[in-house]
C-alpha cells in the first residue's frame, strides 16, 4: 500500500547478545498519530533508536525497516535521517560550544541561515523558548522543558516525513506541557508522528489515532486512542 | 628507524621548493661552529663570548626526562646554521623569486600583501624580507630582525637579551643561545599603541635545518602591542628541531599580547621558551595554538613582577596520530595583586597525546593575588590519551585560587545525536571541536582564526570509521 510510510517487518533487535526487541511487526500510515507504549524496559527506546539506526544496537539478518518505501537498514543514521525521519531525544544531550543555528545550518546545508535564524526565532517564540537560549550551546543551563521544546524546534525546521517523539512529556512542567502538544497540533499536516509515553498525559492533549502497546520486547495490544484511557486506569497489568 | 610521517601539507598542496643556500655551517655542533656563527653575523665581542659560554651550558646539560620523548633527535645530523640570501631585503621587490613562490604557494593571507610594510617574514635563519611601514617608524617603533638590532640597537638589545630566559634556564634555551639567528626584536615607545598586529610568519624548508630564532620584544611604559606568529612548513624527509626562544619585557602600565599559531609539519620537534617578565600593571597575554609538529614542549610563562601585574595564557593544544603536544602555562606571582589566568584546551584524536603542564607559584611577597586555572581536555576515541600535571605552589595565605580541569570525550551518544539530524560523522566531529576551541580562537585575529578553523577541519577529515 502507498499509503504506508514505515513499515516493520519482523523487527529483531539485541544489545549486546540480549534480545530486546523480538519479531515486531508494524505498519505505520502517512499522517497518522501513533503511540507507543508500554511499562519501563519494554523496549521502547530501543525500538526508536533501531530505526534511527543506533550503532550500539545489532539488527537480525531477517529484520526488514522500509521507509518511504526504500529499504534503510543498512543507511547510516545521516543518510535515514536526511530520508525524512526525526527523532527527538528523551534526554537531549548539551553540545558544547555549538548552537541551535550551527547545527540547523549543517543539518540543511543548502537552506540560507537568514531563512533558518528567521523559522527557529518564530517558532521558538511560538513554543515560549527564551530567546537568549537560542544564542548559546544546544541544550546547555537549559531545563528539562526547554530541552524538550528545542527538539520539537528542530523538527519544525527540519521538516520530516516522520517524527519519533520519545518521551516528550517526560521532566516537563504542565505549561510547557500544553505548549508542545498545542504546537504539535499545529504543525501536523501530514507528518506521521509516533509518540512514545509511559503515560496517558501527552495523549489528552494529541489524540492518537492508534495506540500499541509494548511489553517485553513484543507487541502485546493495539487499539484506538481509548485503549491509553484503559491503561491509565489499569496500568499495564500482568500479562 | 624513525620514519617519516605522511604530512597533511601535502593536502594543502604545497610542493617543496627547492633553495639555493648561500652559507651554510657543516653538520653538527662545536666550538669552531659556535664561533663561526657569531662570526659570519660580525657580531661584537660579547655576543660570541655570550654564545661560547651559552654552548658550555649545552653541552652539560642533559635531555628533560620529565615531558615527551626527545631520544630520536640526532644533534649530530642537524645544520645549525645557514642563510639563503647574504643580506636583507629591503623591500618585496628585492625578495628573490622562489621565495615568493613558495609564499604563493603556501597561500600566506591576504593580510600580509595589505600590511607589507608591517611584517617580518623568516626564510630559514635569515630574515629575508623586512619592511617596517612608515608610520610605525614615526611612532619611534622598532621592528627589525633580531640579529640586525643587535647592531643598530646595541643599548637597548644589550639590556634586555638573556634577562628573562638566561641561557642556564634549559637545555634548548642553552642551545638557542649558543646557535640563534634569526627572530624579531621590537621596540615599542613610551605610551604608543600599535593599532595593527606585527606579524611575523615563519618558514623551515631544508632537511635537518634547525630552527633557532630569538625574539626580543620590549614594551615601553603605557605602550601596547599585538604580536602574531604564524607557522607553515612544507615537507622532509627526517627530523627538524626547532627551539626558539621568546623574551617579552612589559614595562609599567603596558600590554602585550602574543599569539602563537604554531602549524610545523609532522616530523619537527618543537621547544621552545617563551617568557614574558611584566612590572607594576602591565598585562601580558600569550594566546598559543599548537596544531603541528611531532612533538612540542612549550610552557609560555608570565613573571609578574610589579605590583597589579596580570599575566593571561590561552593555551590550545591538538594532537592527531603519534603527535605529542606538552603544553602548559607558567605563572609566578612575586608582587602584591597580581592576577593570573590560564586556559588550557587540548584535543587528542587517532592515538594523539596532549599533556597539560602548569605551574603557578605565589611568593610571600605576592600578597592578595588571584589565581584562576581551567584545562578542558577532549578526546575523539579510546586510543588517545589526554594527561594534566597542575602545579601549585601557594605561599601567600590570601590568595584566591581558583582550578577546574575537565576531560570530555565525543562519544557514541553525541556523534548520533547528532546524526539524528542528518549531519554525518566527520562533519559533527569538526562542528564539536570547533565549538570546543571556540572560547580560545575567539582571542585570534580573524585571517588567523579562519585559517585556523580550516586547518582543524583538514585534520579531521582525515579521519576514518
Amino acid at each position: 500500500m502507498n499509503n504506508i510510510i514505515l513499515s516493520l517487518k519482523n523487527l529483531t533487535v539485541s544489545i549486546k547478545d540480549k534480545k530486546i526487541l523480538n519479531s515486531i511487526n508494524l505498519d505505520l500510515e502517512k499522517g497518522k498519530i501513533y503511540a507507543i507504549m508500554g511499562p519501563n524496559g519494554c523496549g521502547k527506546s530501543t525500538l526508536a533508536n533501531a530505526i534511527l539506526g543506533h550503532p550500539s544496537y545489532e539488527i537480525h539478518e531477517e529484520s526488514k525497516i522500509v521507509f518511504n518505501q526504500k529499504d534503510i537498514n543498512k543507511l547510516t543514521t545521516d543518510k535515514r535521517v536526511n530520508e525524512g525521519l526525526f527523532l527527538t531525544f528523551q534526554t537531549p544531550l548539551a553540545l558544547t560550544g555549538v548552537s541551535i543555528f550551527e547545527l540547523l545550518k549543517q543539518a540543511q546545508p543548502n537552506k540560507e541561515l537568514h531563512k533558518i535564524s528567521e523559522e527557529v526565532h518564530n517558532y521558538a517564540k511560538e513554543l515560549k523558548v527564551n530567546e537568549e537560549l537560542l544564542f548559546r550551546s544546544l541544550n546547555q543551563n537549559a531545563s528539562g522543558g526547554e530541552r524538550k521544546k528545542l527538539e520539537l524546534l528542530q523538527a519544525a525546521v527540519l521538516k520530516p516525513k516522520l517524527i519519533i517523539f520519545d518521551e516528550i512529556d517526560t521532566g516537563v512542567d504542565v505549561d510547557a506541557l500544553k505548549d508542545i502538544a498545542s504546537f504539535m497540533n499545529k504543525y501536523q499536516k501530514d507528518t506521521t508522528y509516533v509518540i512514545i509515553t509511559h503515560y496517558n498525559r501527552i495523549l489528552k492533549h494529541v489524540n492518537p489515532d492508534k495506540v500499541i502497546v509494548l511489553e517485553n520486547g513484543k507487541i502485546t495490544r493495539q487499539g484506538k486512542a481509548n485503549l491509553a484511557i484503559e491503561i491509565e486506569d489499569k496500568g499495564y497489568g500482568n500479562n | 628507524m624513525p620514519t617519516s610521517p605522511k604530512l597533511d601539507v601535502q593536502q594543502l598542496h604545497i610542493s617543496p621548493v627547492s633553495y639555493d643556500y648561500k652559507y651554510q655551517t657543516p653538520k653538527g655542533l662545536n666550538e669552531k661552529i659556535v664561533a663561526q656563527i657569531s662570526a659570519k653575523k660580525e657580531e661584537p665581542t660579547w655576543m660570541t663570548d655570550f654564545r661560547l659560554k651559552a654552548y658550555q651550558i649545552f653541552r652539560n646539560k642533559k635531555l628533560p626526562t620529565w615531558g615527551a620523548d626527545l631520544t630520536d633527535i640526532d644533534f649530530e645530523n642537524i645544520t645549525y646554521y645557514l642563510s639563503s640570501t647574504d643580506n636583507i631585503a629591503r623591500t618585496w621587490d628585492d625578495v628573490p623569486d622562489n621565495i615568493k613562490k613558495t609564499y604563493d604557494t603556501l597561500g600566506i593571507p591576504q593580510a600580509e600583501k595589505d600590511y607589507l610594510s608591517g611584517v617580518s617574514a623568516q626564510f630559514e635563519s635569515e630574515i629575508v624580507y623586512e619592511g617596517i611601514k612608515k608610520d610605525l617608524e614615526k611612532q619611534g617603533i622598532v621592528f627589525l630582525d633580531t640579529g640586525t638590532a643587535l647592531k643598530k640597537y646595541p643599548q637597548i638589545f644589550k639590556e634586555h637579551f638573556a634577562k628573562v630566559i638566561p641561557p642556564g634556564d634549559n637545555t634548548f634555551a642553552a642551545l638557542n643561545s649558543a646557535v640563534w639567528s634569526g627572530g624579531s626584536f621590537i621596540y615599542i615607545p613610551k605610551g604608543v599603541h600599535v593599532k595593527l598586529p606585527l606579524q611575523a610568519f615563519f618558514l623551515i624548508n631544508a632537511k635537518n635545518v634547525g630552527q633557532f630564532e630569538r625574539t626580543l620584544i620590549v614594551a615601553d611604559e603605557g605602550s601596547f602591542v599585538h604580536y602574531v606568529e604564524g607557522c607553515t612548513a612544507p615537507t622532509y624527509s627526517t627530523s627538524s628541531l626547532h627551539a626558539a626562544v621568546v623574551e617579552v619585557f612589559v614595562k609599567k602600565n603596558a600590554r602585550v599580547r602574543y599569539t602563537t599559531i604554531q602549524n610545523w609539519s609532522k616530523n619537527v620537534y618543537n621547544l621552545t621558551t617563551k617568557r614574558a617578565w611584566v612590572e607594576e600593571n602591565g598585562i601580558m597575554e600569550w594566546v598559543d595554538a599548537n596544531i603541528g609538529s611531532k612533538v612540542t614542549m612549550k610552557y609560555p610563562a608570565c613573571i609578574l613582577a610589579g605590583e597589579g601585574a596580570k599575566g593571561q595564557i590561552l593555551s590550545l593544544a591538538y594532537a592527531n596520530g603519534s603527535q605529542h603536544q606538552d603544553t602548559g602555562a607558567k605563572m609566578t606571582h612575586l608582587a602584591p595583586n597580581t592576577s593570573s589566568q590560564i586556559i588550557s584546551k587540548s584535543i587528542s584524536k587517532s592515538g594523539g597525546h596532549c599533556s597539560y603542564r602548569g605551574l603557578v607559584s605565589v611568593s610571600p611577597k605576592a600578597k592578595n593575588s588571584s589565581v584562576h586555572v581551567s584545562c578542558d581536555a577532549l578526546l575523539l576515541d579510546e586510543d588517545s590519551r589526554s594527561d594534566t600535571y597542575p602545579v601549585m605552589k601557594i605561599n601567600q595565605k590570601d590568595t584566591t585560587v581558583q582550578h577546574e580541569a575537565t576531560v570530555e570525550k565525543i562519544g557514541e551518544e553525541k556523534l548520533f545525536y547528532m546524526a539524528s539530524r542528518g549531519i554525518k560523522k566527520s562533519e559533527a566531529e569538526s562542528m564539536l571541536v570547533n565549538g570546543f576551541i571556540d572560547p580560545i580562537v575567539k582571542e585570534i585575529p580573524l585571517e588567523y582564526a579562519i585559517e585556523m578553523n580550516r586547518l582543524i577541519n583538514l585534520e579531521m577529515e582525515g579521519s576514518v570509521g
